[in-house]
C-alpha cells in the first residue's frame, strides 16, 4: 500500500486573506477607497527621480517598508544621459508586473501550482507623435504585446484561463485599456 | 381598507404562477396589475423578440398540454396570449388597471396602497418584474444632440430608426439580437462588447437548454453557486430564439458586416472611446463556453445513453488585430445609440427598508431579509439557475408558497399566544 501525501499548492499568495478582505470591504465600502501616490523631482535634463513611500486606504495612511526610488530619463539617442528607464518603459513594467502578480494570485485561488512565470512586453510607438512631427500620430503606444511563458501543473486551457482572469482583475491593465480622467494643477 | 392574506404585485408569469400555488393551498389573495395581464410583455418589448427558451421549458403550474411545437420559441404575442389564457384558466383573483403606489409595514404585515384603494395583508409577493427600467450609464448625457438615443424598452424595429449607422452598446442577448436585425435592415452597426456570455443555440444536435436542463445546471441552487452576486448579475447569454435555430455570436455578427469594438468606456468631446480589452473579454467568453461544453460531455459520458451527436467545438471568437478604439459620434455617420446595458427593477413604491446600498432587494432565495412575510419572484437566479426564465416560476412558486404558508402558521401561533397571555 502506498500513501500519497498531498503537497499544498503554494505560490506564495495568501488568497484566504484576500477573500477575507473582499468580504470585509463589501460591508464597509468606505474602507475600500484607496489613494496611491508618488512624488517626483526634476534632477537635470530629462532625468527625474520619483519616490513612493506611502498610500492611504482602509481608513488610514500607510507607510511602505522603505522608500522606493525610480529614476527616469531618456536614452542617449534622444541626446539624454540614459540615467533611468523611460517613463513609457515604466508603464510597460507596471503593466507586466501587475499581470504577473495576477497570474500568481489567480493560480493560487484555483489551486494551480506554478513552477515558473516569465513574460516579455513590447509596446510599439511611432515617435513622430511625441516629436510633434505628425499630427495624425498619437503620442502613446499603438499597441502593446505581452508574451507569457508559464510552467504550471495545469492544462493549456487552464493556463489560458488564469492569464485571461489576471487581465480581468488587473488595475494597470484597466488603466491602459480604458480612458481615465487626469487633472493637472499647478501649486 | 380591504383585508386579504396575500397581495401579489404583478400579473406576469411569476405573479400568476404564485396565484395558482396559493389557490392550491386555499390561501386568500389578490393579484394587482398596473395594466393588463402580461403588461411588460405587451408594451415594453421589441417586435421581433421571441423567448430564448424553447416552449417545453415554459410550462406554468397547473397548465395543461400546450399545442405549440415544444421546440419552438414563443413570440411576444404568443407569450401574452398564453398568460392571458392562463389567468383565465386558474381563475386568478385579478385586479387589473390597479397601480401600486406604496407598500409599507403595518403591524405584522403590510399595507399595499394603490390608486384603487388600500389592501392590508400579512404577506406580500413582489412579482413586478426585474426589467422595469433600462439601466443607462451617466455618460449617455455626453452623446451629441445630433444622435437619437433609445433603450430596448422603447425600441420596436429598425424601421423606426433613420438610415444612418447605429451604435449598439452591450452584447447580451438583447444587444446581439438588435445588432443583428438592424444590420440586416441595411444600417451599418457597431456593437460595443464588454464581458459577455457566449452560448451556441444547439450543441451535439440538441438545444442548449436541453443540455442545461438534463445535466442539472438549471437546478443549481442559489446557495450552491460559487459567487452568487456575480452569477445573479451576469449578462444574459448571447442567444436568439429564432425559428431557424441559428446561433448568434460575435463571429456571426461580424460575418454580416457588424463592426465589433470593445466596451464603451467613455465619451469625450463627442468621441466614443472603446476599451482595448476586447480580445480578453472574448477569450474569457470562449474559455467559459468550452468549460460548459466540457461539463456536458462529461455528464453525457457518465450518464451513458444520451441521444446526441458527437462532441464538437466552435471556432474561437475572431477579433480584428486592431479593433477601433474611438468613433466620433458627431460626424454624422452614427444616427442612433441603443443602450443595451441592462435593466433594473423599479421599487420606488417600496417603503420598507429591504434594499442594499446598490438598491437591490436583500433576499434568501426569494424570502426578503428583515421583512417576514415578504417574498420576491422573477429575479435572476432567485432560487436556482432556472429562476431566470419563465420555466423557473413553477418550482420557485412551489417553494415560496410553502414558505409563505408556514410563515402564516407561525404568525397565527404567535398571535394566539399573544392573545392568551
Amino acid at each position: 500500500m502506498t500513501t500519497i501525501t498531498d503537497t499544498p499548492i503554494d505560490n506564495g499568495v495568501d488568497t484566504a486573506a484576500l477573500l477575507g478582505a473582499r468580504e470585509a470591504l463589501s460591508t464597509a465600502p468606505q474602507a475600500a477607497e484607496f489613494t496611491w501616490r508618488a512624488n517626483c523631482s526634476w534632477v537635470h535634463g530629462t532625468h527625474s527621480r520619483t519616490t513612493v513611500d506611502g498610500f492611504s486606504g482602509l481608513g488610514a495612511d500607510h507607510d511602505h517598508r522603505s522608500t522606493f526610488v525610480f529614476d527616469a530619463d531618456h536614452p542617449e539617442c534622444f541626446a539624454s544621459q540614459d540615467l533611468g528607464a523611460t517613463p513609457a518603459e515604466y508603464v510597460l513594467a507596471a503593466l507586466v508586473s501587475c499581470l504577473t502578480a495576477g497570474v500568481a494570485a489567480v493560480a493560487q485561488h484555483r489551486q494551480v501550482q506554478l513552477t515558473s512565470v516569465s513574460a516579455t512586453i513590447e509596446g510599439n510607438m511611432n515617435v513622430l507623435g511625441i516629436l510633434g512631427a505628425d499630427p495624425d500620430v498619437r503620442n502613446g503606444f499603438d499597441d502593446i504585446t505581452i508574451r507569457f511563458a508559464i510552467e504550471a501543473d495545469a492544462s493549456p486551457d487552464e493556463v489560458r484561463a488564469i492569464v485571461a482572469q489576471s487581465q480581468k482583475r488587473s488595475a494597470v491593465y484597466d488603466v491602459v485599456t480604458n480612458p481615465t480622467n487626469v487633472t493637472v494643477e499647478i501649486a | 381598507m380591504a383585508d386579504t392574506t396575500t397581495v401579489i404585485i404583478g400579473a406576469g408569469h411569476a405573479g400568476l404562477a404564485m396565484s395558482r400555488r396559493l389557490t392550491e393551498r386555499s390561501i386568500d389573495h389578490v393579484v394587482l396589475e398596473r395594466g393588463e395581464v402580461a403588461h411588460s410583455w405587451r408594451t415594453e418589448r421589441w417586435n421581433s423578440l421571441r423567448l430564448l427558451t424553447p416552449n417545453w421549458h415554459s410550462r406554468l403550474p397547473g397548465m395543461g398540454d400546450c399545442d405549440a411545437d415544444p421546440d419552438g420559441f414563443m413570440s411576444m404575442s404568443e407569450v401574452v396570449a398564453l398568460l392571458a389564457e392562463y389567468a383565465e384558466a386558474i381563475s386568478a383573483p385579478l385586479h387589473d388597471r390597479t397601480t401600486v403606489t406604496r407598500v409599507s409595514a403595518a403591524g405584522t404585515g403590510y399595507d399595499v396602497v394603490t390608486d384603487q384603494g388600500v389592501w392590508r395583508a400579512p404577506t406580500v409577493v413582489l412579482a413586478s418584474g426585474s426589467s422595469n427600467i433600462a439601466d443607462v450609464p451617466a455618460m449617455a448625457q455626453r452623446v451629441p444632440r445630433s444622435v437619437t438615443m433609445c433603450t430596448p424598452l422603447t425600441y420596436r424595429s429598425p424601421d423606426d430608426l433613420d438610415e444612418r449607422g447605429v451604435l449598439v452598446v452591450g452584447a447580451s442577448a438583447t444587444g446581439i439580437q438588435l445588432a443583428d436585425e438592424i444590420q440586416r435592415s441595411g444600417r451599418p452597426v457597431t456593437i460595443a462588447v464588454g464581458e459577455h456570455v457566449r452560448l451556441p443555440r444547439s450543441y451535439r444536435g440538441r438545444d442548449i437548454f436541453w443540455w442545461m436542463d438534463a445535466s442539472g445546471i438549471l437546478d443549481q441552487r442559489y446557495d450552491e453557486v460559487d459567487d452568487l452576486v456575480r452569477a445573479r448579475h451576469l449578462p444574459s447569454p448571447q442567444l436568439i430564439g429564432h425559428p431557424d435555430r441559428r446561433s448568434l455570436d460575435l463571429n456571426a455578427l461580424a460575418a454580416t458586416g457588424v463592426r465589433v469594438v470593445g466596451r464603451l468606456a467613455g465619451i469625450d468631446r463627442g468621441t466614443a472611446q472603446f476599451s482595448g480589452a476586447l480580445a480578453n473579454v472574448c477569450a474569457l467568453a470562449d474559455l467559459k463556453m468550452n468549460r460548459l461544453l466540457d461539463s456536458f460531455d462529461d455528464w453525457a459520458r457518465r450518464t451513458g445513453d444520451v441521444d446526441a451527436d458527437a462532441p464538437e467545438r466552435f471556432a474561437p471568437t475572431c477579433v480584428s488585430a486592431r479593433p477601433t478604439l474611438g468613433i466620433d459620434l458627431g460626424d454624422g455617420h452614427i444616427g442612433t445609440v441603443i443602450w443595451c446595458t441592462g435593466y433594473r427593477p423599479d421599487y420606488r413604491w417600496l417603503d420598507v427598508p429591504v434594499l442594499d446600498r446598490r438598491g437591490r432587494i436583500r433576499h434568501a432565495g426569494g424570502a426578503v431579509v428583515d421583512a417576514p412575510g415578504m417574498y420576491l419572484l422573477g429575479a435572476n437566479l432567485l432560487r436556482r439557475r432556472r429562476s431566470s426564465y419563465i420555466g423557473g416560476a413553477a418550482s420557485d412558486t412551489a417553494d415560496l408558497a410553502a414558505h409563505l404558508h408556514h410563515h402564516l402558521g407561525r404568525n397565527r401561533e404567535s398571535t394566539a399566544a399573544l392573545i392568551r397571555s
